[in-house]
């Protein structure tokens, strides 16, 4: 073998995405708006929950595991809710990805807003394009190290209000926000800041095309979502190709200014047609625009465009329209599949009582013989008042007649459960010796549970164990 | 040195392995992807530096940090205990008659109780409590010396007929094997499980009873606590109800013996589990 290996590494090559103006540029500001805006604020909304309760709109309760939304209050148990709302998102990415490819990645994807926040930040502070490729190729100067230091601490600020914000989200933030003022709260608090800022400052300034294009899963699994009628981001080759210098004859209309490339976060050419690298944002779509429109030609050489398109438009017909190409089989299964999984959560959520039991049956022994011959079952029972006040509940069981109930602990039959807690309870069932009940081997029995403020009643079905040698 | 192959159509350099002419082209890894996989080898020595990971010939590298899980336990432990100490302290400070109504301490103490349980008698009286031949059930309200609190803490503190505690519960039954014949002896156990007998007709097993039982089991067999005599009128058997069991107990007694468990246990640990015992179901 003659010829050397070549090298198996290579360094990042940095991208300088040039400004651009737009709809689509516009649409993506109105978007990162409302993104950072929801993330930032949403803590800070207050709900009130009466006096036992936090009053934070939206908290992860971690310690008291629980989850606040709202009007919502979501226990461990109804860990269902996150696992359908998880499917929901889901069936949600794969709706949005069949209609219109990697809508996701190039508006919402929080590296993709992070990272535009941060080229923001870039461009503010080191100047567009041209200024910073000049800027990256010079050597350090007293100019360039104050440019580099001044860019640096603000997406350090950045990421700190970033990381800042996120713990909001576990402890009243408020409260939590004077701990950081008093430099008093938890270490767990400071340490989730310290790893979040540390992120959002390498993702979002320095790794930034190299998440997407190394770190992501998502762009190795949408080609499986996508299909012929799904819209991205493409360019007219029909029309563009062969491109060529304004007014040369026989060529297309690019006239290769490389717009499209210079506009480019992710650092290709969209004129190569559909690539794993290409998030979609819809970013070259702008930039060829504006220069169709100074060359008086019309727009949409780059655009919104499905596969089945070309064949249609190299054959002269017309264009389908956009909402020909999403409402299709596919998007309106996942559309059914999405509706049917939110109804039926809302259809639960709605119908989750205020109080609730389980009952799980002491099975060691199963039965125990009283020294009148009469047979006594000990039963756990753990009752849960979502009341965001102390209620009582009565606790009873029917079956038999003969049945009697005790509660361990008190001679009532009612005993106060705590608000917005679970109570576990002993409680005792007892058939008198000689009884049927007492002798029969098991016998279907019924616990009831009232709320004795509001009658709201509750029961779980069980079995009492009766005696057969004697 | 050579350069390494370019492609001719893609422009892009080859791997220079050639299968039957076809050419593998380079796609480089990112640089940075390395540098990551070769800090994640150095993190992972020194990780084995810091913390305890080679094994030697008895026990294994400690670590420069000087982790250990055990010490971490401990702390847990140690962290657990200052958080109940105020139960703790109420446990020890209340009186055990008087304990039930104070809903947090006894729940902390039938808890507590429980762990105690499981760990100290379940070997004897099982799992669930339910006990077995010669091992007291303490789930029902049958009990030899008393089910209040009080009686059967006593019982835990002091245990039953060891020779290590002097306030140890003792009673002892007479081997009456030895006294009467095994005819009288089978009479009697044909007669103790008519017990308790209210008027009717009295055989010989009830004059033996009288003459021999009664002074400890009472005249109707109802048992007396002072002396630690069972209740032989009731539905529980602690050696088992049938003819066989009644005759081998009466010939030959039995002596069953608990530890004194105050002499193990501290006394917090003492009280939860007496009061565990006695939340099962039984107590009085």
């Amino acid at each position: 073998m003659t010829d050397s290996s070549p090298s198996l590494y290579a360094a990042r090559e940095p991208v300088f995405p040039r400004r651009v103006k737009g709809r689509f540029r516009n649409l993506k500001w109105v978007i990162m708006a409302l993104t950072l805006g929801v993330y930032y604020l949403t803590p800070w909304i207050r709900w009130d929950r009466g006096p036992n309760l936090p009053d934070q709109a939206v908290l992860v309760d971690l310690a008291n595991r629980r989850f606040y939304f709202f009007w919502i209050e979501i226990w461990p148990h109804e860990f269902y809710f996150v696992a359908g709302l998880l499917i929901m998102a889901g069936l949600g990415l794969f709706l949005f990805t069949s209609a219109l490819g990697r809508v996701w990645c190039g508006y919402t994807c929080p590296q993709t807003v992070w990272t535009d926040l941060f080229i923001l930040v870039e461009r503010w502070i080191e100047g567009d394009r041209n200024a910073r490729v000049k800027l990256h190729r010079s050597p350090w100067s007293l100019r360039k190290a104050r440019l580099r230091v001044t860019k640096w601490v603000v997406w350090a600020l950045i990421g700190l209000a970033t990381g800042g914000a996120w713990v909001f989200y576990f402890a009243d933030a408020p409260t939590l926000a004077a701990q950081f003022a008093t430099l008093s709260a938890p270490p767990v608090a400071w340490i989730t800041v310290a790893v979040l800022t540390a992120t959002t400052f390498v993702l979002g300034g320095f790794m930034r095309e190299q998440v997407c294009i190394y770190m992501c899963p998502w762009p190795r699994i949408q080609g499986a979502m996508m299909d012929n009628d799904t819209l991205t981001v493409a360019y007219r080759d029909w029309r563009g190709e062969p491109r060529g210098k304004l007014h040369k004859e026989g060529v297309g209309d690019c006239v290769d200014c490389m717009a499209c490339v210079n506009v480019c976060p992710m650092g290709i050419d969209i004129r190569d047609g559909q690539q794993m690298e290409c998030i979609t944002c819809a970013l070259c779509i702008d930039a060829c625009d504006d220069v169709m429109a100074k060359l008086g030609r019309p727009r949409g050489l780059i655009d919104y465009l499905a596969l089945s398109d070309e064949a249609r438009e190299r054959a002269g017909e017309p264009p389908k329209r956009p909402w020909q190409h999403i409402f299709r089989p596919r998007t309106i299964l996942y559309t059914a599949l999405w509706s049917a999984i939110g109804l039926a959560m809302l259809y639960t959520l709605f119908i989750r009582p205020e109080i609730e039991m389980t009952v799980a049956p002491v099975r060691n022994p199963t039965y125990v013989v009283m020294s009148d011959g009469a047979v006594q079952n000990a039963f756990e029972l753990r009752l849960r008042n979502k009341n965001g006040e102390p209620r009582m509940f009565g606790v009873h069981v029917s079956g038999d007649l003969a049945l009697r109930l005790r509660i361990e602990g008190t001679p009532y039959s009612a005993i106060e459960v705590p608000a917005d807690d679970t109570l576990k309870l002993r409680v005792y069932v007892t058939a008198p010796g000689g009884s049927a009940v007492a002798r029969t081997a098991t016998t279907d029995i019924r616990f009831w549970v009232e709320d004795n403020q509001s009658g709201e009643r509750a029961y779980k079905n069980s079995i009492f164990n009766g005696r057969t040698d004697g | 040195m050579d350069k390494p192959r370019v492609d001719k159509l893609t422009g892009r350099e080859t791997m220079g392995h050639d299968f039957d002419g076809i050419e593998e082209l380079n796609t480089p890894m990112p640089r940075w992807w390395l540098i990551t996989f070769y800090l994640t080898i150095i993190w992972g020595v020194a990780y084995t530096i810091a913390y305890p990971a080679w094994p030697m010939i008895s026990g294994a590298t400690a670590g420069l940090l000087g982790y250990s899980t055990r010490a971490e336990v401990a702390e847990q432990i140690a962290r657990h205990d200052a958080a109940n100490a105020d139960l703790t302290e109420a446990l020890l400070a209340v009186d055990l008659a008087a304990l039930e109504p104070q809903a947090d301490v006894h729940r902390y103490a039938v808890a507590r109780g429980g762990a105690v349980f499981r760990a100290q008698c379940s070997q004897c009286h099982g799992a669930g409590a339910a006990g077995g031949p010669g091992y007291p059930n303490l789930l029902d309200n049958d009990w030899l010396w008393g089910g209040d609190l009080t009686n059967v803490a006593f019982s835990v503190r002091h245990g039953i007929r060891n020779d290590t505690d002097t306030d140890a519960r003792w009673s002892q039954m007479p081997a009456f094997g030895e006294i009467l014949s095994p005819e009288e002896i089978e009479s009697l156990a044909d007669f103790i499980p008519t017990l308790p007998v209210i008027g009717g007709e009295r055989g010989g097993g009830a004059t033996l009873f009288a003459e021999n039982c009664a002074s400890c089991h009472g005249a109707n067999g109802t048992g007396d606590r002072e002396q630690g005599a069972p209740n032989l009128a009731d539905a529980i058997w602690l050696y088992g109800g049938d003819r066989d069991s009644l005759i081998e107990t009466i010939t030959y007694s039995r002596f069953g013996v608990m530890p004194a468990w105050g002499q193990r246990l501290s006394e917090e640990d003492v009280r939860a589990v007496s009061t565990y015992v006695h939340s099962l179901g039984g107590g009085e």
